[in-house]
């Protein structure tokens, strides 16, 4: 350095230590040795201590897994892994929570409804049967729930359709925000509300005393189209809109894209968006009881004279009237409802998969 | 069959906001026009207003005149849906219908419209676009399959191809290339110069070298400032452009000094 430039004082400074890159870990065996440790460990306890119990086990042996896996994280590993280790049993353990009623459902409805479910439960209605009798079936239940359904899809899916695309495609400013609060206040009547609804409708327009399958049916669209017009919604939006710009390009008019453009692709989609709405209704019993009747005992297939079972109203009115048989056809009935109700998503998943746009 | 353009004091808006200012331009029939300017200055606003597809947005809006051969495409006794088939579109990403076989995909433009064509005629409309888009011989075996299931460049080749399919007089082609490899990219650029001889083009692109390469006369937009709308500075044949340009501005964004 010249004599004539001024420079820095020269300054000692220590280097800077390089972080290291490596890091110890717990041995893969450990976390699982943990839990089954901690398992014995809280079964041991309790045995001693007198005080078995399933549930208090499985808590116990989750929390002291997770505090042991945490500490020892915190003293071999570093703080960040350790939170990464808790936070990791924490939602394996909130998942478990959730399965534990489904499975415990379904093994419950199984178990308890194949006692009685078989082909003649299936194929027989309750005509002539008193309660105590062994005998009678589901058959009439199984063809009100069925063709009440379809009357209300029938009805709901043209009409959810029809707003859905008026909502994506054509509405604006205060009419489409208009429709889009009701549709929301729709998804949340009270089902018993939407049964009352209809036997009110039905006395001024028929008279007390004429409530039928059909007066459940519309029951079930009020529940039903305010679902489908919230998935069809979600479906169309999800059409990218460059494909309705393509159509536009080519001259086609705004009506017949939404028709052979949108709706298409969107198909899939909307299918199961359908069978989910679906789903919900199939199971609703309130307004079942006061629109299509809750003593029904025969097969009735009109939906416009008379009374009609249905399945959920099946198992409540034998739920009512008690008794051992009573119970069997009641778990009997709601193992038929489930399986009916998982037949249509696999329906579903089925369609989605043959209509969902191919690239090979 | 290829048709002129004369756009006389063009005015875009999007509500109230002014996005593109007083242009006035004209554009020959069997010619390239490039399109360039710097990002967000109303190229693509522009080429929109030109088949009327710029009022599918909600709120937007047009004041002046786009004269198709002498035919105000604004008058408002006019279809858009009829301007849209005289002057077609190409976009910047490639969007096959995705429910549809590169077969209907091509012939959609009739289709969707629900006209009713006979088979032989169907077949002939397909080949022929294919051919002019440069797509045929690679698809001629595989007609039914999906169009989603083509590359990047074929992908595009069919838009176009579907964009002739229908006979307009005027392609608008917005940015066509820029998602595309340089190969794809390459065989695009042969396209255009074929089609050229039927057709007028207008192309959009952010590629300088693009323009020089592909077309006849350029066009240079740009923007006074962020807020402002963007204007036609000036419009020429594509050497002249290139090599001595009247405006400064032009040069400057020729140079590369912005932009």
């Amino acid at each position: 350095m010249s004599a004539t430039k001024l420079s820095a004082p020269e300054q000692t400074v220590p280097p800077r230590p390089t972080p290291s890159l490596r890091g110890r870990t717990l041995p893969k065996y450990l976390p699982p040795a943990l839990l089954g440790g901690s398992a014995v460990v809280c079964a041991a306890a309790l045995y001693l201590l007198d005080r078995w119990n399933p549930a208090v086990w499985a808590i116990l042996a989750a929390v002291l897994y997770t505090a042991a896996v945490t500490v020892l994280s915190a003293v071999v590993e570093n703080r960040r892994k350790a939170v990464d280790r808790l936070v990791t049993s924490v939602v394996y353990a909130c998942f478990t929570v959730a399965m534990v009623p489904l499975v415990s459902l379904l093994w419950t409805v199984l178990s308890r409804g194949l006692v009685r479910l078989d082909g003649y439960f299936l194929s027989v209605s309750m005509n002539g049967v008193t309660p105590s009798m062994d005998a009678g079936g589901v058959y009439h239940a199984i063809v009100g729930t069925l063709l009440m359904t379809l009357m209300a899809a029938v009805i709901s899916v043209p009409i959810g359709l029809m707003t859905a695309v008026y909502l994506v495609e054509y509405g604006r400013g205060r009419l489409r925000q208009a429709i889009t609060f009701f549709v929301d206040v729709m998804t949340g009547i009270p089902s018993i509300v939407a049964g009352l609804f209809v036997v009110a409708l039905w006395i001024l327009l028929f008279g007390p005393g004429h409530t039928n399958g059909a007066a459940g049916a519309i029951a079930l669209s009020v529940l039903m189209i305010p679902v489908v017009v919230r998935s069809c919604e979600e479906m169309l939006r999800l059409v990218p809109n460059e494909l309705r710009e393509a159509s536009y390009a080519l001259g086609v008019p705004k009506w017949l894209t939404v028709l052979k453009v949108v709706l298409p692709t969107a198909l899939s989609g909307l299918t199961t968006g359908v069978m989910l709405a679906l789903a919900r209704v199939i199971g609703e019993t309130a307004p079942l009881i006061l629109t299509a009747g809750s003593s029904a005992v025969s097969i009735n297939a009109n939906l416009f004279e008379g009374q009609m079972m249905s399945l959920p109203v099946f198992i409540y009115s034998q739920v009512r009237m008690g008794g051992a048989i009573n119970y069997e056809r009641a778990w009997a009935g709601a193992l038929t409802l489930i399986i009916i109700v998982m037949l249509l998503f696999l329906a579903a998943r089925l369609v989605s998969h043959f209509f969902a746009p191919k690239t090979r | 069959m290829a048709k002129r353009i004369d756009v006389s004091g063009l005015h875009v808006y999007y509500g109230d906001f002014l996005a593109v200012e007083n242009v006035s331009m004209t554009i020959e029939p069997r010619s390239v026009t490039a399109f360039i300017g710097s990002s967000g200055c109303g190229k693509s606003t522009f080429l929109r207003t030109l088949n009327r597809m710029h009022e599918v947005t909600p709120g937007a809006r047009v004041e002046g005149k786009v004269l198709l051969d002498d035919q105000d495409i604004y008058s408002p006794d006019v279809d858009p849906v009829e301007v849209r088939r005289e002057v077609g579109m190409v976009f910047q990403r490639p969007n096959p219908f995705p429910t549809m076989s590169i077969y209907d995909n091509v012939i959609a433009g009739a289709k969707l419209n629900n006209r009713r064509l006979r088979k032989s005629e169907a077949d002939d409309i397909v080949e022929r676009s294919l051919r002019g888009a440069n797509l045929w011989e690679e698809v001629k075996d595989r007609l039914d399959r999906p169009g989603a299931g083509l590359s990047g460049g074929q992908q595009q080749r069919l838009c176009i191809a579907r964009a002739i399919a229908v006979e307009p007089s005027v392609l608008l082609m917005d940015e066509p290339c820029s998602a595309l490899d340089p190969i794809s990219t390459l065989a695009i650029e042969d396209l255009i110069a074929q089609l050229k001889e039927n057709y007028t083009i207008v192309i959009v692109t952010h590629n300088m070298q693009q323009a020089a390469r592909v077309s006849d006369v350029t066009a240079f937009f740009n923007l006074a400032g962020t807020g402002k709308p963007g204007k036609l500075i000036e419009m020429g044949e594509t050497n002249k452009i290139f090599t001595k340009p009247e405006k400064k501005e032009t040069e400057n964004y020729i140079t590369g000094r912005f932009g």
